[in-house]
């Protein structure tokens, strides 16, 4: 096992930096820079601007300047939009707001996905399936920006339960996670179900039975196992979705996460910050699909590394 | 839940512990931040306005920063020499008592107010005052408005551009402690509503930001909390980005008898939405806009929250006079006749804006154009066929371009339904995010476009100049000489009435030759809780803080 | 000859050499399981009359897309605009039919693109592993991190504003995921026996991987398209959301419920419906999905 994580371990290197580099090119290319702005700066001072941040020297320079700082020194440079921040500042404020809104939502989503999932495919095609079904539904069905005002409307506005938006005191944790909590428990809860289903019919399942095991003890102890497969595929991708992919939370309750900077930075060419941000994103992905690959084959053994 | 297995067992384990944490911490604050009162240390219940405030600023400083959720936040943090009435913002003595202007309009002399102070304590100087502009024209600071200072202020430009290394030789001086002159290109009639409006020409604590670094060093930690000093009636106390940001009452400010607010509180609110539901939920008392569609509701259920406010800005279509068909006048004409643009401001907008036949918005200053975009459909089918296009027929395709906003589509389509019926004309309508749509203006690469102006001060010349041929915002590729003469005419007036019947046949010219379509003249949407008093609308949205007060 | 009676349920010494060679296939047994399934026949029965409506709706109402009425505004549901109008006056109903054609397009077309995409690479990785798996996969990583919002602007710039750009970002995100769980089913039967069977019998790699390997992980495959449909419209309800979308005055389901959110509580009728019918499909999709799966399993029983 080691030896496969040591492999896949070498093997990120040029991924990341392949990341970095087409990243660092793509968003040249787009039209509009930093301070393209509707009241336009004379020529003189988008000279001195330019100058300021290095964006006169010719793009092989830039791209040099930029991987020397960050390989020798972790300096993500400094935020174009936000003028007296850098880069890794930034990211070290917003995402700990992230992560804390992306592990509650993760944690409701699979609590509830996985029970309903359960639910669903022991008492298949009865209406507990169905039930339980069209509640995982919900969160498939109904986009995070219709949910998340109405949950804010009745829970917020009419019951005043809660604040309409913000992120100050423990409370407002829960409408936002509450919303983004629903659209993966529903893919939870689908995959489960589909997982478990498979494995239901199995003959090993049929012998746990024959045995005289308690339906409890072979749906938990034996079913689940194998149904969960499929949602540990999921959950590499949806945890770095969940943590980078909350923008649409984010704007709605106004919670100052990273979600929102990953999008926003690039409406406002912000091009560090853009770069920190996918950076970010990149590390997470490739190491939370190395251990989602491991959680694979452990849970199986009839896998194994290659 | 022993019986499952270990994996599944640690799974359970983790979810729930992360649920229980979550609940017992919560268990902690339980009200609503917009419903906590804070307490003074008299005893007394603070006064704290909440506003939400548009997207979060860029940064804190005045002479680095652009937008206008930045300006609201300078507002409360500094004070230019003059400063603005609230009820029509005209210059009133601010950080200067009293100033007097030279025969020839070219120098300002200002003297300061013996108690002026920084919130550090520290007096004013006009010293202070000379190095604060040093620092926004040197070139280090890629300041974005310095051209704000150094079109009017002689030696500033060629200090700017490096031409000039002497500062000595630029037109600040201080005479002495409290006297400052300043020393221009040539007259400058709204200079002083300039200096009042725009946070440009406000003063910047020198010796305390050369504590962070150089005077022109850029992106200092000089106005993080706790370090940032101002002139202003309010201190920062805090700011949490994307969070709030906090302001205290300064009392160092030399009219802090007049300030009734303890405190301000800004949020970042760039959801329009959800800003609504904030002030819904009494979270914040000011929204920063309110979105057309809510307009009639709180039109019928709440209109004491309601303000439908004149704004100074202007909305427009810019025509790239370069390109066909919109080379000729004729057909801008034709298309600028062929819009409804009462039934754009009833069905569309909806706040009761005004229908704009000419590019000076009426009563600037005292100014209103007397030209009027005037015609009949007739006219317009008639103008249209006289440049080849009978009936709309063989009219080369205009593409409108527009940046992705509701509003902004909402008028396109509109628009785009009133010349198809009545003109025959078949436009197409793109759509393109903010930056794409700025860098399509700028290389004049469109046919046509949506645009809009809004003021930074209150003078006709804010709208006028922009025409200029070359003008870094005309973005047309319209040029008239005429034009030109008549703007520089205006500059060397003597007085102003002589200077608005310039403006009035640069605003006939602009009727005539339509390079951009008049629309509408804004009107500034937004919610105002009714326990706020001392805020009167104005032409900018500017509202002086120290007046404002609650009553609850 | 009794047509009606598959050639499975007759004795065997009653059938006719041409229906004796005539099995009953996978896909046939299959097709009489899903018939039985009464969810899912109602999935599939909406889903064809809504897209039948789409397409052929707005060729008889009265009303076109476009046609503003702005003296109207935004009017509740009545005689002459059964869903009524939005707030520029245009008819929803014709507006709805007309955005279903662009959201079930864009559904259908995206996702057939990341299916096919997606599991020919997956299980292509998956079949061979080692060196060639790896350098697929990392592939994928890398497409994944790169922003999305960036590649969409990138898009729209170089190609135009293009229902057709839709499609190609929104698959180009899609097959993504799907290939890697592909390949993780593809691993997990990978040494199962009836492959091994396969492999000593001689069949060429090509075979193996397209017609034992692949049906036979089409459970979670089409589970998962079932959930991708939806992600697809989901998503390009999210690009609406940003203003990425569809060009007016051309609309969606997701432009119409991003516009409807907004206006909810003025205008209710303008969420309610295009909500509902969206909803609707996406639950259609996904009984027809179930039942899909159902049939197609062939070690899942009804007993």
């Amino acid at each position: 096992m080691f030896r496969f994580i040591a492999r896949r371990l070498l093997q990120i290197i040029p991924v990341l930096w392949f990341i970095i580099t087409a990243t660092f090119f793509m968003i040249r290319f787009v039209p509009g820079g930093p301070f393209t702005a509707e009241k336009a700066v004379t020529p003189e001072i988008m000279r001195n601007l330019e100058a300021h941040y290095g964006l006169n020297k010719p793009l092989y320079q830039q791209y040099f300047d930029y991987m020397g700082n960050l390989l020798l020194h972790g300096d993500l440079g400094p935020s174009f939009k936000y003028a007296s921040r850098t880069v890794n500042e930034i990211i070290a404020d917003k995402l700990p707001v992230s992560i804390e809104l992306g592990a509650l939502s993760l944690g409701m989503a699979l609590f509830f996905g996985l029970i309903l999932g359960i639910i669903a495919a022991v008492k298949r095609n009865s209406i507990f399936d169905y039930l339980a079904s069209s509640v995982a539904m919900i969160g498939i069905c109904v986009p995070t920006f219709v949910l998340g005002p109405l949950l804010v409307l009745f829970f917020a506005i009419h019951l005043g339960w809660f604040n309409a938006s913000g992120w100050y005191s423990n409370i407002d944790r829960i409408l936002p996670s509450a919303t983004l909590g629903m659209v993966y428990a529903a893919y939870v809860a689908r995959l489960t179900r589909g997982g478990m289903l498979e494995v239901l019919n199995q003959d090993y399942i049929r012998t746990a039975r024959a045995k005289g095991a308690s339906e409890f003890r072979v749906i938990f102890r034996h079913a689940l196992r194998g149904g969960i497969l499929p949602v540990i595929s999921f959950l590499g991708p949806a945890i770095a979705g969940i943590l980078t992919g909350s923008f649409v939370i984010e704007t709605i309750f106004q919670i100052p996460g990273l979600g929102r900077e990953f999008v926003n930075s690039a409406f406002n060419r912000d091009y560090t910050l853009v770069l920190g941000t996918v950076i970010l994103y990149a590390t997470l992905i490739v190491f939370l699909n190395l251990i989602v690959d491991v959680v694979q084959v452990w849970l199986n053994p009839k896998l194994k590394f290659e | 839940m022993f019986c499952c297995g270990y994996m599944t067992r640690r799974f359970c384990v983790s979810i729930l512990a992360i649920l229980i944490g979550a609940l017992v911490a919560s268990c902690g604050k339980n009200t609503p931040a917009g419903h906590q009162d804070k307490i003074g240390a008299d005893g007394k219940k603070l006064m704290i306005w909440r506003v939400g405030n548009g997207s979060e600023p860029q940064d804190l400083d005045p002479q680095t920063v652009t937008g206008v959720p930045e300006h609201k936040i300078s507002m409360a943090l500094f004070e230019g020499l003059v400063t603005e009435d609230p009820k029509d913002l005209h210059p009133v003595p601010g950080l200067a008592e009293s100033w007097e202007i030279s025969d020839d309009g070219l120098v300002y002399t200002f003297h300061l107010r013996p108690n002026a102070k920084w919130s550090n304590g520290d007096p004013i100087t006009a010293p202070d005052i000379v190095e604060s502009f040093r620092r926004i024209i040197s070139p280090g600071l890629a300041s974005e408005y310095a051209y704000l200072i150094y079109n009017f202020v002689s030696g500033a430009k060629d200090y700017y551009q490096g031409t000039l290394t002497e500062f000595s030789q630029v037109g600040f001086k201080a005479p002495d402690d409290h006297t400052f002159e300043v020393t221009l290109l040539h007259p400058t009639p709204y200079l002083l509503k300039i200096m009042a409006s725009h946070y440009s020409w406000w003063p910047v604590p020198v010796k305390v930001l050369t504590k962070f670094g150089q005077l022109d060093q850029k992106r200092t930690q000089w106005t993080r909390a706790g370090n940032l000093v101002g002139n202003g009636p309010f201190m920062l106390k805090e700011w949490s980005p994307n969070q709030r940001i906090v302001v205290v009452r300064n009392p160092y400010y030399w009219d802090a008898q007049t300030v009734k607010l303890d405190e301000i509180h800004f949020y970042p609110t760039d959801d329009l939405s959800a800003d609504e539901r904030m002030f819904r939920t009494g979270q914040v008392d000011m929204v920063y806009e309110l979105l057309s569609s809510k307009v009639d509701t709180y039109r019928r259920d709440n209109p004491e929250a309601l303000r439908l406010d004149p704004y100074l800005g202007i909305y427009f279509y810019r025509c790239n006079v370069n390109r066909p068909p919109l080379n000729d006048k004729r057909v801008r004409k034709a298309l600028a006749l062929a819009i409804d643009r009462e039934a754009l401001v009833k069905n569309v907008t909806r706040g009761g804006e005004e229908a704009a036949y000419a590019i000076s918005y009426p009563g600037t200053a005292g100014y209103t154009p007397k030209a009027k975009l005037e015609g009949t459909l007739e006219d317009a089918r008639r103008l249209l066929a006289e440049a080849g296009y009978p009936g709309g027929k063989g009219c080369p395709k205009i593409e409108l371009l527009y940046n992705t906003q509701e509003n902004h589509r909402a008028l396109a389509e509109a628009i785009q339904q009133m010349w198809k019926k009545n003109l025959g004309v078949d436009i197409e309508l793109v759509n393109q995010e903010w930056k794409v749509y700025l860098d399509m203006q700028h290389t004049q690469n469109y046919v046509m476009e949506r645009a809009g102006w809004i003021a930074d001060y209150v003078d006709p010349h804010v709208f006028l100049d922009l025409w200029e041929t070359g003008n870094g915002n005309n973005d047309t590729g319209w040029s008239n000489a005429e034009y030109d003469s008549l703007l520089h005419k205006a500059l060397a007036a003597k007085t102003e009435e002589e200077r608005y019947s310039y403006y009035q046949q640069m605003d006939a010219i602009l009727v005539d030759e339509l390079p951009v379509i008049p629309i509408f003249y804004y009107v500034k949407k937004y919610l105002l809780s009714p326990k706020v008093k001392g805020f009167y609308p104005t032409l900018l949205d500017n509202h002086p803080y120290k007046y404002i007060y609650l009553e609850d | 000859m009794a047509a009606s009676l598959s050639p499975t349920k007759m004795p065997v010494a009653n059938l006719t050499p041409d229906q004796l060679e005539n099995g009953s296939s996978l896909w046939r047994d299959a097709w009489h399981r899903l018939a039985k399934n009464q969810l899912a026949v109602f999935g599939g029965v909406t889903l064809i009359l809504l897209t039948i409506a789409c397409l052929v709706g707005p060729l008889i109402s009265s009303y076109s897309y476009e046609d503003q009425n702005l003296n109207l505004g935004a009017s509740g549901p009545s005689l002459s605009h059964w869903l009524g109008t939005d707030t520029l006056g245009r008819d929803l109903l014709v507006r709805l039919l007309v955005g279903g054609r662009i959201s079930i397009g864009v559904g259908l077309c995206a996702t057939f693109v990341a299916l096919s995409i997606g599991v020919a690479y997956g299980a292509i990785a998956g079949f061979f592993g080692g060196k060639i798996d790896a350098l697929m996969m990392r592939i994928v990583d890398i497409m994944y991190a790169l922003p999305f919002t960036i590649f969409v602007i990138l898009l729209m710039v170089f190609f135009g504003r293009n229902i057709v750009l839709l499609f190609v970002a929104i698959g180009a995100v899609e097959w993504l995921t799907m290939a890697r769980i592909v390949r993780g089913q593809i691993l997990s039967i990978k040494k199962m026996e009836f492959i091994e069977a396969a492999h000593s019998l001689g069949l060429g790699k090509r075979r193996i991987i397209f017609r034992h390997m692949i049906p036979n992980v089409l459970g979670p495959i089409i589970v998962y398209t079932t959930l991708t449909i939806p992600a697809v419209m989901l998503l390009e309800a999210f690009l609406s959301f940003l203003g990425l979308g569809v060009q007016p005055p051309l609309s969606s389901w997701g432009v119409l419920i991003k516009d409807g959110a907004e206006k909810m509580e003025e205008f209710w009728w303008l969420l309610v419906f295009p909500g509902s019918i969206f909803s609707l499909t996406l639950f259609s999709l996904n009984f027809l999905g179930d039942g899909l799966r159902d049939a197609l399993d062939v070690r899942s029983s009804k007993d």
